[in-house]
């Protein structure tokens, strides 16, 4: 079997494509094909509700003039379709003349990340389903108050081949698994919820390595511990985040200021500041493609560029940012595996993939035990930044208040709100428990890509938390 | 829809053909194109052009769904679609609701979605256009850059057939302009955002789109964090939007019958204050989010949803319908051809009331405007109803606006809001969402910041 057997497209035609992309004098040009395939289930109230399965498959093309992007896509994979959307993408970024005829491509670049064992087409949708049925008995087991579940799975297999014009070739393959539980309990205060979720890049053997009862048993428990929940307290706190359940913080509060196109442009804090110290010297950042089965883990980037590991912040010195091929370009620099794009109908930008804080040197339980009024929070939901303030939210959906250095009653629903360059310096403590925390996606400009994040139990020394509490 | 496609037609109604005894079969096919163009500092920075394709299809077979979809218009590919989703059909539970709409006699509302002159509309026009914005938005403050200006428009043809006897086909354009900014004053940088829609470009208002992105994002310079404090806060129209939104979910019927709804089992009890009137209508052209047939192909129609504060009813699929012992109100959504329908408002409206913000602002002595919220998604519960947002804006003293605060939240619940509304503004603004824009007036409201 030779290296180029498995492509989705043979890389004479690529090559052809590639040519007529730069047939208008443009200086690069790249076609991204793409062939996915998903699966989803969805339980609730009881029932199985659908099976769907979906089929995705396309290439983009795009082509690069000067500081000019052209991009089309199409559905179509004939030789033929390719070279209308190259045409097309060639005049976009350009009506003026010259050409190139030929673009030689390397031998094939493929950097897997991932082992699968069990493939999700191997697997019957009989087994799919009653996963759900488990995580339904196993959540409705929990208390006599959860009055609704409802539950998703979700695996998709995708085939990447990305070539261009400066000779990449490349391939990935890259297979997800995916399973949520939502819980509604019900009491004399009213509803509340909870929510768990379990994703990883590897197959179906992501359910012999973890226990989706223990999975919906937590999303249950959730929803009835904050039924006896208090308003959360409005103002500002000292607050402590549980590991794994916080890495959102730092894609929030400085993650997207990271990236280089929001840097070229002047819209993030964080423009200028390589080099000095912009967090507590406790904090050490990373992003990494390369983490094994993690969700936001890829072979290569939506670019050709092989995964790695980066060191964003080092003892609180900003050591760099994230990188696609464009930025990298006008920075005559290397790309740092960060072009990602949602599907081959989109153009690729800096993005993150597995973001977050490595180990500092405090016990965790003695972070909590030193914090003599505050709030714990146990699970994040969602955040938003603006990059160019520094301002950002973050939801909590499972918290509690510390009061004497005591984890005490549950707390309702609300959003945080810092400054990102601010929360950086004020985390004082970091434990040295390290987790990754759950499977999210990262919208951005539209886009949606898989991310994964992390951290130990760490403590912001002030922190506005968005109750009704006085 | 009131311009027919029957080429796509023909696809949907192949494939509903093809339906076994014993199998409903419903199937949307559909196509697209999307023109993107987005300038920096004068330059064209990227020009997208993209057409795609698609078909869904669901079939139900004693009570049991399956579904499939496929990103391509192949023939080879709808073939293995719909075996995919008959496959799919075996493993649903079986589901004495499950089904697809039967026509309902009710006629669709003709409305125009489809405009020749942005269908026919140069692409350098496009990219001139773009480039004039982004050069308003820098002249209407000196302290004001841009990260980006944007134009976009879509095309859209879809069609619609079922088993039950449904077929339906139409098409529709759409365009808008954007651009967001950036203002400096020292060491800070705020954002601002600017934007305009119309059927065709010649509807733009480009001076107001500069003009507000630019004062979004001074407006903003030297704000600070405001205390924490209970107080009476004005929602700017865009915020209104935002808010009224996040309510969709309570009347959505599914929801209710499914005990997911803060509004379960409460039609007939005043939930909200007296001089609060909700409706949800898609009949009317105004309504960015207008439309003529909900997403099982049964019309789009007005539904009230709550009068002078008074819960009226749920909106319904046919499917929420059926679990609730009631007819569809046409509220079945849909995002395109790889989604299963869904349920809720399509185009909500809030009676206006009689002042403009500025007289709304006159009547407070203390209190703040929000201009603009964020974490949405995160901080605002809608089966619970906790509501907690981030925040900015403008502190309001002695019945004028004062200076700007940031960094802060809002919180309390949705069903507190609704009775704590104490006047309704007359500056409707049919904003690009689901719901309609005006100014709210709401008491009793936790400011949370330093």
């Amino acid at each position: 079997m030779s290296n180029n057997d498995a492509l989705l497209i043979a890389p004479d035609v690529l090559s052809r494509v590639l040519a007529r992309g730069r047939s208008t004098g443009a200086d690069f040009s790249e076609v991204f094909v793409e062939d996915k395939r998903s699966t989803s289930a969805g339980l609730d109230d009881g029932k199985i509700e659908q099976v769907s399965s979906g089929r995705d498959r396309g290439a983009g093309i795009r082509v690069v003039k000067g500081d000019t992007t052209g991009f089309a896509h199409t559905s179509d994979l004939t030789e033929k379709g390719l070279l209308a959307a190259a045409e097309a993408a060639a005049v976009a970024a350009s009506r003026g003349g010259g050409g190139v005829n030929s673009v030689a491509l390397g031998a094939v670049v493929r950097h897997p990340v991932n082992t699968i064992e069990k493939w999700p087409d191997e697997i019957t949708k009989r087994e799919k389903v009653a996963l759900l049925q488990r995580v339904d008995a196993a959540a409705r087991g929990v208390h006599k108050a959860i009055v609704q579940v409802s539950a998703g799975y979700g695996d998709s297999r995708k085939r990447i081949l990305i070539a261009n014009s400066e000779g990449v070739l490349a391939a990935d393959e890259q297979v997800r698994t995916l399973l949520r539980v939502s819980v509604v309990a019900t009491g004399d205060g009213g509803m509340q919820t909870g929510y768990q979720s379990l994703g990883h890049t590897i197959g179906f053997e992501v359910f012999d390595q973890n226990d989706v009862e223990e999975l919906a048993i937590a999303a249950a428990r959730q929803a009835v511990t904050k039924l006896s929940a208090r308003p959360a307290p409005s103002g500002s706190l000292p607050v402590v985040i549980k590991h794994g359940s916080g890495g959102v913080l730092f894609h929030e509060a400085c993650g997207h200021g990271l990236e280089a196109d929001i840097i070229s442009k002047g819209a993030s804090v964080y423009k200028d500041k390589k080099g000095e110290l912009v967090a507590s010297p406790l904090v050490t950042l990373i992003d990494d493609g390369t983490m094994t089965a993690e969700w936001g883990a890829i072979g290569i980037d939506d670019e050709g560029h092989p995964s790695q590991r980066n060191v964003l912040i080092q003892d609180g010195v900003l050591t760099d940012y994230m990188w696609d091929y464009l930025r990298a370009r006008n920075e005559g620099r290397r790309q740092s595996g960060n072009g990602r794009r949602q599907s081959y109908q989109h153009l690729p930008m800096v993005r993150m993939t597995n973001t977050f804080v490595l180990n500092g040197p405090h016990d965790p339980a003695a972070i909590v035990r030193d914090t003599k009024n505050g709030v714990y929070v146990a699970k994040l939901g969602g955040g938003q930044v603006d990059t160019a303030s520094g301002d950002f939210v973050f939801g909590m959906t499972e918290a509690y208040l510390i009061e004497n250095g005591e984890i005490t009653e549950p707390l309702r629903d609300g959003n945080l709100i810092g400054n990102g360059p601010q929360v950086l310096k004020d985390i004082d403590l970091l434990g040295n428990d390290f987790a990754m925390g759950n499977p999210g996606t990262c919208g951005k400009d539209g886009q949606g890509v898989p991310v994964g994040d992390g951290q130990p139990t760490l403590r912001v020394k002030s922190l506005t938390i968005g109750g009704t509490a006085t | 829809m009131n311009v027919e496609v029957p080429e796509l037609q023909a696809i949907a109604d192949r494939i509903v053909a093809q339906a076994k005894p014993g199998e409903q079969v419903e199937a949307y096919v559909g196509r697209g194109g999307e023109t993107s163009v987005r300038v920096y500092e004068g330059e064209l920075e990227h020009f997208v052009s993209a057409q795609s394709d698609g078909v869904g299809i669901r079939i139900i077979k004693d009570g049991r769904t399956g579904t499939a979809y496929a990103g391509t218009l192949d023939i080879a590919a709808i073939a293995e679609v719909l075996a995919e989703a008959r496959d799919n059909a075996q493993f649903g539970t079986q589901d004495e609701f499950a089904g697809l709409a039967t026509p309902d006699g009710v006629e669709p509302v003709p409305q125009k979605f489809w405009d020749d002159d942005l269908a026919n509309y140069a692409t350098e026009g496009k990219v001139d256009l773009t480039k004039d914005l982004e050069r308003r938005a820098l002249a209407a403050d000196s302290r004001v850059r841009t990260e980006s200006a944007n134009y976009d428009d879509g095309w859209d043809e879809s069609a619609f057939a079922t088993t039950s006897g449904i077929r339906t086909s139409g098409r529709s354009n759409s365009c808008y302009v954007s651009v967001v900014t950036l203002a400096d004053d020292g060491d800070e940088t705020q954002t601002g955002f600017g934007f305009s829609v119309g059927d065709s470009p010649k509807d733009f208002n480009l001076d107001k789109a500069a003009r507000e992105a630019a004062d979004r994002a001074t407006r903003l310079l030297g704000a600070t964090k405001p205390a924490t404090k209970r107080t009476t806060i004005v929602l700017d129209p865009y915020v209104t939007s935002q808010f009224i939104s996040i309510l969709s979910s309570a009347f959505n019927g599914e929801n209710v019958s499914k005990g997911r709804s803060i509004f379960a089992e409460r039609i007939g009890e005043q939930v909200a204050v007296p001089f609060f009137t909700l409706v949800d209508d898609p009949t009317n052209k105004l309504a960015y989010t207008a439309t003529d047939i909900d997403g099982e192909g049964l019309a789009a129609r007005r539904n009230v949803l709550i009068k002078d504060g008074v819960l009226q009813m749920f909106v319904h699929s046919s499917y929420s319908a059926r679990r609730m012992k009631t007819t569809s109100t046409g509220n079945a959504t849909r995002g395109g051809f790889a989604g299963a329908p869904g349920v809720g408002c399509l185009a909500m409206q809030v009676a206006p009331g009689s002042k403009s913000q500025a007289e709304l602002i006159a009547d407070i002595d203390d209190g703040v405007l929000i201009q603009e919220v964020s974490g949405l998604h995160s901080g605002v519960n809608p089966i619970s109803g906790d509501f907690s947002t981030g925040a900015s804006g403008m502190t309001i003293v002695n019945g004028a606006v004062g200076a700007p605060i940031r960094e802060f939240t809002i919180g309390s619940t949705l069903q507190r809001m609704l009775q704590d509304i104490v006047a309704i503004g007359n500056d409707i603004d049919w904003l690009p969402m689901r719901a309609v824009g005006l100014s709210l007036v709401i008491n009793d409201v936790t400011i949370s910041g330093s």
